[in-house]
């Protein structure tokens, strides 16, 4: 009887999640060792040359950590702010909108499929089509000049803040889409017996919003911010095809992994290494700052009632 | 209770409770793997997202580059000349330490950027049976498969592509060793270099090029050569530039469209600026883009950009001179300032009839391969005279490739595109191209009856073939490609009234230095 009880199914777990492991080890933790240990060579090639790998210690390091990589840092910055700004705060009215109850907006499905249809269509493609229609003898320019409200071509990506300003577009709008349908299912996620005891105290709609589903769907926001820095960080593909990899005009739409992407074409993976822990560490630390800075408040409140509980007791 | 709407609905709210979990341990401890694991991920990621844009992009910039080419494949040319040579010839088997011993391969593997040698390949080589649709592989009669491997030429692309694949030669079977591949004079020193051994002496392909090559415009041979001057490859082209203008602008301005008297306007760049004047006033920008007439200094350069050895960049006063009188020709309104460099949509389209760019400076390849394509006007409504400075601007090198398993098929490719003067004579009156057979471009530039429609019915070589024997190249460096991209880059900026000198120059030795790591300096003139 008891020998039956003991009988476990554990490993069958085990097994069933074996698979994930050994592909993340084969395919994604070998190259991340492989990425750190390189960091601390030199082992590039020059035409067909091959020089090294020859450990220098952390001259790779030193190299990499100079005033370019803070340049090229605020610019990715920059570039996620701006469209990440909008991209959250159109989200969270959208969001509000779709659930509320008392809107009853129609067709919603159809709204939920449209916003989302940029995120289908491929970064890089997407910036090719944004390149043409933007450029000095592009359709936009076409239709100012056709409708009067220019009298001759706008040169967009000629500027920085133009160029700034097409790239944060782009982003926001892939990526607006996929945020609204995710703060929408932690809304709908919340109990409506919250909502109704409000509105039977007579809530304000901006005071629902402010004071019941904000703090409510704080850790989707949070799970959202975090997801959208690193995707801000890793941002390439839109900017590398808007500014041909250069980052044009001065360099001021250079993000980091375009920064990444072109030691890696020399290819000189020694200093590409080095970049990378760079970046492992920059995005480890924003992320323990995001989540200690949205989950702080929570900490204190459940430590505070956890002591109230233990008064009482 | 809440109702959640459809399938994508669910989806969300299964993610949703997964993320909330319920309680607050939970879901922090879910949230803090979360975040943990995506940061983990970062650098692995990193690097595969970095593939795929990169290789998404050049995808997308091989689109747009073969749909400016003129695609002629349909006419598959009907060779009949051609046959003489590689049969009538008896040729020695190869024996060479630099190819692979025993049966020719079946597969024969040629790398290059975009399917100009395939054209050309396909119209003098008398064993080309068909390619297929997508132009991927050509069949030749005896059953051996040509097959294309391109990736664009622009951002070092290319060559990364090719480095990778000759680097691993050693290990590739016999079907996927590369047989032959192409570079361009702005990198051939890379690969004809003695010491990287990539790309086999012509002799040891049994070609002497004292003889067989011997019609052949002698720089072309010195570039292809290595510092030994062993030649490591051949060219069927040289490329001349000369002034290609629009006869109706000629006529508005000048009251004249004669190639001779146009020639008198833009004799050198004094002139031509002076003409420049009389082409603002009514309207025209006497050329497209500052980029243009880049090639006329940058080739004139009295010392390589990188000396042999060096790890030092030299920028040459002729690069410092191209930047200044960019800008004073941008100031006086003599060139579009839209059109911020070639191979641009801005350029194509200053290639139509709808713009009032007076003319360009290319050499024979351009007119057919960029010109010809973006022109939608009349036939015939343009004409070529020579411009301020004789230069050449491109060529494609052709290379046997060392371990390949095809060395028959290579030797005879080379000899059919690069080395008979029929089939380069055959080129030249298909394509308009410039051939490398001396006797044979002096032929068709004495011959009154050629004419080009496309030039209204104009002779251009007899402005080519001279401009040819002027072209002497002797400072090419193995970085000349990525120096010739990125200060024109970096100094577009400048140019464009975005960054001050300083800073353009200090961007081009950042931008240098990434792209070859190797280098420690680069040196600006007085």
């Amino acid at each position: 009887m008891k020998k039956a009880k003991s009988i476990s199914r554990a490993k069958w777990g085990y097994i069933f999640i074996l698979p994930f492991f050994v592909t993340y080890f084969i395919f994604s933790f070998i190259p991340l060792v492989d990425t750190i240990r390189y960091s601390f060579f030199e082992y590039y090639r020059s035409g067909l040359r091959v020089v090294g790998p020859n450990f220098v210690g952390f001259d790779n390091y030193i190299s990499v950590m100079g005033k370019d990589f803070f340049d090229y840092l605020g610019n990715t910055f920059i570039l996620w702010m701006l469209g990440f700004i909008p991209q959250i705060v159109i989200a969270l009215l959208l969001a509000s909108w779709f659930v509320d109850v008392r809107l009853k907006i129609h067709g919603e499905q159809f709204f939920k499929v449209v916003i989302y249809l940029p995120n289908l269509i491929m970064a890089s493609a997407f910036a090719m089509l944004f390149f043409t229609m933007f450029s000095t003898s592009g359709p936009i320019n076409n239709i100012l000049i056709s409708l009067g409200l220019s009298d001759s071509a706008i040169d967009f990506m000629g500027t920085p803040t133009g160029t700034r300003l097409l790239v944060a577009l782009m982003n926001f709008l892939m990526w607006f889409g996929n945020t609204t349908i995710m703060l929408m299912a932690a809304i709908m996620g919340i109990s409506p017996d919250i909502f109704e005891a409000a509105s039977i105290d007579g809530t304000t709609p901006r005071q629902t919003f402010f004071h019941i589903t904000l703090p409510l769907i704080r850790p989707i926001l949070t799970y959202t911010l975090i997801t959208s820095l690193i995707g801000g960080l890793q941002m390439f593909d839109v900017p590398q095809i808007l500014t041909n990899g250069q980052g044009n005009p001065n360099r001021t739409s250079y993000t980091l992994i375009m920064w990444l992407n072109n030691l890696l074409r020399a290819p000189d993976y020694g200093r590409a290494g080095a970049l990378s822990v760079y970046l492992f560490i920059v995005s480890g630390i924003l992320c323990l700052v995001v989540y200690r800075m949205v989950n702080g408040n929570d900490d204190y409140s459940s430590k505070k009632s956890r002591k109230k509980k233990g008064k009482v007791k | 209770m809440l109702t959640v709407h459809g399938t994508t609905g669910e989806v969300v709210k299964i993610i949703v409770n997964v993320l909330l979990g319920g309680r607050v341990m939970k879901r922090k401890v879910v949230s803090l793997i979360l975040a943990c694991s995506m940061v983990a991920g970062l650098t692995a990621c990193g690097k595969g997202a970095t593939d795929n844009g990169g290789n998404a992009g050049a995808e997308a910039t091989t689109e747009a580059a073969e749909e400016t080419e003129s695609s002629d494949a349909t006419e598959a040319e009907e060779t009949t000349e051609s046959a003489d040579t590689a049969e009538a010839t008896e040729l020695a088997p190869i024996e060479s330490d630099y190819v692979e011993s025993g049966e020719e391969g079946k597969v024969i593997n040629i790398y290059c950027w975009n399917d100009e040698f395939r054209q050309r390949v396909e119209a003098v080589y008398d064993k080309v049976d068909h390619t297929s649709d997508d132009g991927t592989i050509t069949y030749l009669t005896d059953g051996t498969e040509i097959h294309w491997t391109v990736n664009p030429n622009q951002d070092g692309v290319y060559q990364s592509k090719l480095d990778e694949a000759l680097l691993n030669q050693a290990t590739a079977t016999g079907d996927d060793k590369i047989d032959m591949f192409l570079s361009e004079t702005d990198y051939v020193v890379k690969y004809t270099d003695a010491e990287a051994d990539v790309a086999i002496p012509l002799t040891e392909l049994g070609i002497d090029p004292d003889t067989v090559l011997a019609d052949q415009y002698s720089f072309t041979k010195t570039v292809a050569s290595d510092a030994n001057g062993v030649q490591r490859g051949s060219t069927w082209q040289a490329c001349p530039v000369l002034f290609v203008y629009r006869r109706d602008i000629a006529q508005d301005v000048f009251g004249t469209d004669d190639p001779d008297e146009i020639h008198a306007k833009v004799a050198d760049w004094d002139t031509m600026k002076a003409s420049g004047e009389e082409l603002k006033a009514k309207g025209y920008y006497t050329l497209s883009s500052y980029a243009d007439t880049f090639r006329a200094y940058g080739n004139s350069i009295a010392n390589p950009w990188v000396e042999q050895g060096s790890t030092e960049i030299n920028v040459d006063p002729q690069i410092i001179n191209w930047v200044n009188d960019s800008k004073e020709w941008l100031d006086a309104g003599l060139i579009d300032a839209n059109i911020k460099g070639q191979w641009t949509d801005e350029w194509n389209k200053a290639m139509g009839s709808a713009s009032n760019v007076f003319g360009f400076l290319l050499p024979a390849w351009g007119i057919d391969f960029v010109l010809s394509p973006n022109w939608d006007g009349e036939t015939g409504a343009w004409a070529v005279t020579d411009g301020p400075q004789a230069f050449n601007w491109g060529g494609s090198f052709v290379h046997g490739c060392a371990g390949t398993d095809d060395p028959e098929h290579v030797r005879e490719i080379m000899l059919a595109v690069t080395a008979d003067k029929d089939n380069l004579v055959q080129i030249t009156r298909d394509y308009l191209d410039f051939t490398n057979t001396q006797t044979g471009m002096q032929e068709i530039a004495e011959d009154d009856s050629f004419s080009a429609e496309f030039l209204g019915g104009e002779n251009p070589f007899k402005y080519f073939q001279p401009a040819a024997s002027s072209i002497e190249m002797t400072t090419l460096s193995p970085y000349d490609q990525g120096c010739v991209e990125l200060v024109q880059n970096a100094f577009s900026d400048y140019l464009q009234g975005q960054i001050d000198f300083e800073t353009a120059k200090a961007n081009f030795e950042t931008a240098i230095k990434e792209r070859y790591p190797e280098i420690t300096a680069v040196n600006w003139p007085e």
